[in-house]
């Protein structure tokens, strides 16, 4: 997994709430079987007028200048401000890597959906929490500042703004040494190995219909 | 002892190592694959050398992508063709059971798996696929996870998960005719809004909950994700026991005895005191109708579109867009909003219930002059058959509705069932997100018996009235 440390970058406000994962990444995409090249299509019916398909030369397709991401001034973002619920609906890790692909390292929100927080956390892109009223304090920031950056800093878990404001978030301890360390969450579990085993065989005593399984 | 939840009890036999912030690695019984979400994660397998844990514990099938027509011929798009191609290749490579487009046994992940006693009461069951919560109806502990996850259930049968808070949504009462499960849950998610259930693993109970069949009670579950809740569970009864009873993979004599006696622990004991508790009473419940472009924007049958400026501050903005993606105006009569195509289908809605239903709405009518389309996607080839034996095909088919191979079709549109840009769909399945069944695509969710009245009078219509 892609470490993450420290990072400071361009801002760009989305002000709307329940942003779902459809709308990050929209379904056709998903037919491919990469994990990379999703970033031209990041937010594809928002941020095109014409309609998109997987393959096609996504440059020559016309942007919908209205659209946030296209706006001169929020070019080479890396920092997305963001409000409630952002990422909910499916499952789909191409969110997180579509954000990713696009240049992407961080999603400020007041709160983000389960399983889009987690599969943020799994790819090195960090999803950081803040309160209702910095995040409001943000936008406002960012709307009347152009140009403006945010340094995030995941040690001390802290996100500071241009005039020197700091605002502390929490992570589980858990995530934050991974993020940090860019461990491998498969290697770490399988130091487990014995401990899996173990409890497979308890297991398979008391519930043995569980282990039956489907053979291919 | 200390009281537990269903949760508690379900997680507590799973877990196999604990950490001293509370990180759990979970044991997970049964992976349920399909093709979108699991190349990457077979990839990285191969990539880092590794094989499956337990190849036996995954069941693979192809759902999302595939057409719903002409399933005799190759898959004419080559993207999703070549998806579903590799699914075959990495279930052959690691040895894992997949169920081939033309098998029978194939349909949507979350059909088949318990329709196939695949997933058993007191399993833990993940897929890459939020709407695994569908499982819990059978008191499991089911919920979806993304690729990275899916290839470490793959590599370790295991996942690293902390646990969530318990929630518990008492439904009591009756209902009245014609409401249905689809009714309750659009109620709940409506009530608690998308994200009231974040953070949280929620127990449906009550008399209603008890009064719905197993099959209702999956359609409860599997919008929980709706609800912002990952998993969404109910106690295993006697109908439950009916329901897994035979199945093929279920367990059968002595062992078949011996799963029903563990299983009688499978709910949450008296006194049990959760995080977070809500009431609803299913008497007053009325047939629900989406409006707008979030599952939380639900309003009655008999109500109108509302005013976004009578919502809370920080929802208004977010109203007043759904209205004009919708093409909708304030004050307007659900029962007046007119439709072009019709969807019954997803992992919500087609089941052999769901079929029945919609089909004895159907019965002695046609489809409306304005509906461009009206479409029925069994969920599985098992209960496409069943309803053709029944007669369910004839009734749609001489109704003027098309009747289609099992898959998710025009619940997310990845084949080549779609809305086009500006049209309205009634639908039975769980998403009304902007462009969720094409670009520019309108949503309503509802149940399949006033999908299918809807279908033939061309609008909105009160099944109770029907
Ligand atoms: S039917 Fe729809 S919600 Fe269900 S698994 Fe398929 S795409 Fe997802």
């Amino acid at each position: 997994m892609k470490k993450f440390t420290e990072f400071t970058g361009l801002v760009v406000p989305m002000n709307r709430a329940n942003v779902d994962t459809d709308a990050i990444i929209a379904k056709q995409y998903l037919k491919s079987i990469k994990r990379t090249g999703f970033g031209p299509n990041l937010f594809d019916d928002w941020r095109y007028l014409d309609p998109g398909e997987p393959g096609q030369d996504h440059s020559k397709r016309r942007p919908n200048p209205d659209f946030v991401l296209n706006q001169e001034r929020y070019r080479g973002a890396q920092v997305l401000l963001a409000r409630d619920n952002f990422g909910c609906g499916s499952s789909r890790e191409h969110a997180p890597w579509a954000f990713l692909d696009y240049g992407f390292r961080v999603l400020i929100a007041p709160s983000f959906a389960d399983i889009f927080h987690n599969n943020c956390l799994k790819n090195g892109l960090l999803p950081v929490v803040l309160p209702s009223a910095a995040v409001d304090t943000l936008f406002a920031q960012v709307e009347s500042t152009p140009g403006y950056r945010l340094q995030v800093d995941l040690r001390a878990q802290t996100v500071t703004t241009p005039s020197g404001e700091i605002m502390s978030f929490t992570i589980d301890p858990a995530s934050k040494n991974r993020l940090l360390h860019g461990l491998d969450d498969i290697e770490l579990t399988l130091q487990h190995a014995e401990e899996i085993r173990a409890y497979e065989g308890r297991r398979r005593e008391q519930a043995p219909w569980l282990f039956v399984g489907f053979d291919a | 002892m200390t009281a537990k939840t269903l949760y508690d009890k379900l997680w507590d036999a799973h877990v196999v190592h604990q950490d001293d912030d509370g990180t759990c690695l979970l044991y997970i019984d049964c992976h349920l694959v399909h093709e979108v979400t699991s190349p990457q994660a077979f990839e990285g397998l191969r990539l880092a050398g590794r094989s499956p844990w337990r190849p036996n514990s995954n069941l693979a099938v192809p759902d999302h992508n595939i057409p719903t027509t002409h399933r005799d011929a190759p898959i004419a798009d080559p993207v999703s063709k070549l998806q579903v191609d590799t699914l075959d290749e990495n279930t052959r490579e690691f040895g894992i059971l997949k169920f081939e487009i033309n098998d029978v046994r194939q349909g949507i992940v979350h059909i088949i798996g318990p329709e196939q006693g695949a997933t058993v009461p007191g399993m833990t069951v993940v897929c890459g696929d939020s709407h695994t919560s569908t499982h819990g109806a059978l008191a499991t502990l089911a919920f979806g996870v993304g690729t990275s996850e899916v290839e470490h259930v793959l590599a370790t049968q295991c996942l690293t998960q902390k646990k969530s808070g318990n929630m518990r949504i008492v439904v009591d009462g009756r209902l009245m005719p014609g409401v249905t499960a689809k009714d309750i849950i659009l109620t709940i998610i409506g009530h608690i809004g998308t994200a009231g259930g974040t953070g949280y693993a929620i127990e449906y109970a009550g008399s209603a909950i008890e009064d719905l069949s197993v099959e209702g009670r999956m359609t409860v579950c599997n919008m929980t994700i709706e609800a912002g809740a990952r998993a969404g569970m109910v106690a295993c009864d006697d109908k439950t026991l009916d329901y897994v009873s035979g199945r093929a993979y279920a367990p059968r004599d002595e062992m078949w005895e011996r799963a029903c006696q563990a299983w009688q622990d499978l709910h949450s004991d008296e006194d049990t005191v959760f995080d977070r508790e809500i009431a609803v009473d299913a008497g007053v419940i009325e047939p629900q109708v989406t409006w707008g472009t979030s599952p939380e924007m639900v309003v009655p049958v008999s109500g109108e579109i509302p005013d976004p400026s009578a919502a809370e501050p920080a929802k208004r903005e977010g109203r007043i867009r759904a209205l004009e993606y919708m093409d909708l105006e304030p004050g307007t009569a659900i029962q007046d909003i007119h439709l072009d195509k019709v969807f019954i289908g997803s992992c919500t809605n087609a089941r052999i219930e769901d079929l029945r239903d919609a089909a004895r709405v159907v019965v002695g009518h046609k489809v409306a002059n304005n509906i461009k389309l009206a479409m029925v996607v069994p969920g599985s080839g098992l209960i496409k058959q069943q309803a053709e034996r029944e007669g369910l095909d004839r009734i749609f088919k001489d109704a003027g509705f098309e009747w289609r191979e099992p898959g998710c079709s025009m619940c997310l549109a990845m084949n080549a069932d779609r809305l086009d840009p500006g049209e309205r769909c009634a639908s039975t399945s769980n998403r009304n997100f902007e462009g969720r069944q094409g670009r520019g695509g309108r949503t309503h969710l509802v149940s399949p018996s006033m999908a299918a009245a809807a279908a033939v009078t061309g609008h909105f219509v009160d099944i109770r009235d029907f």
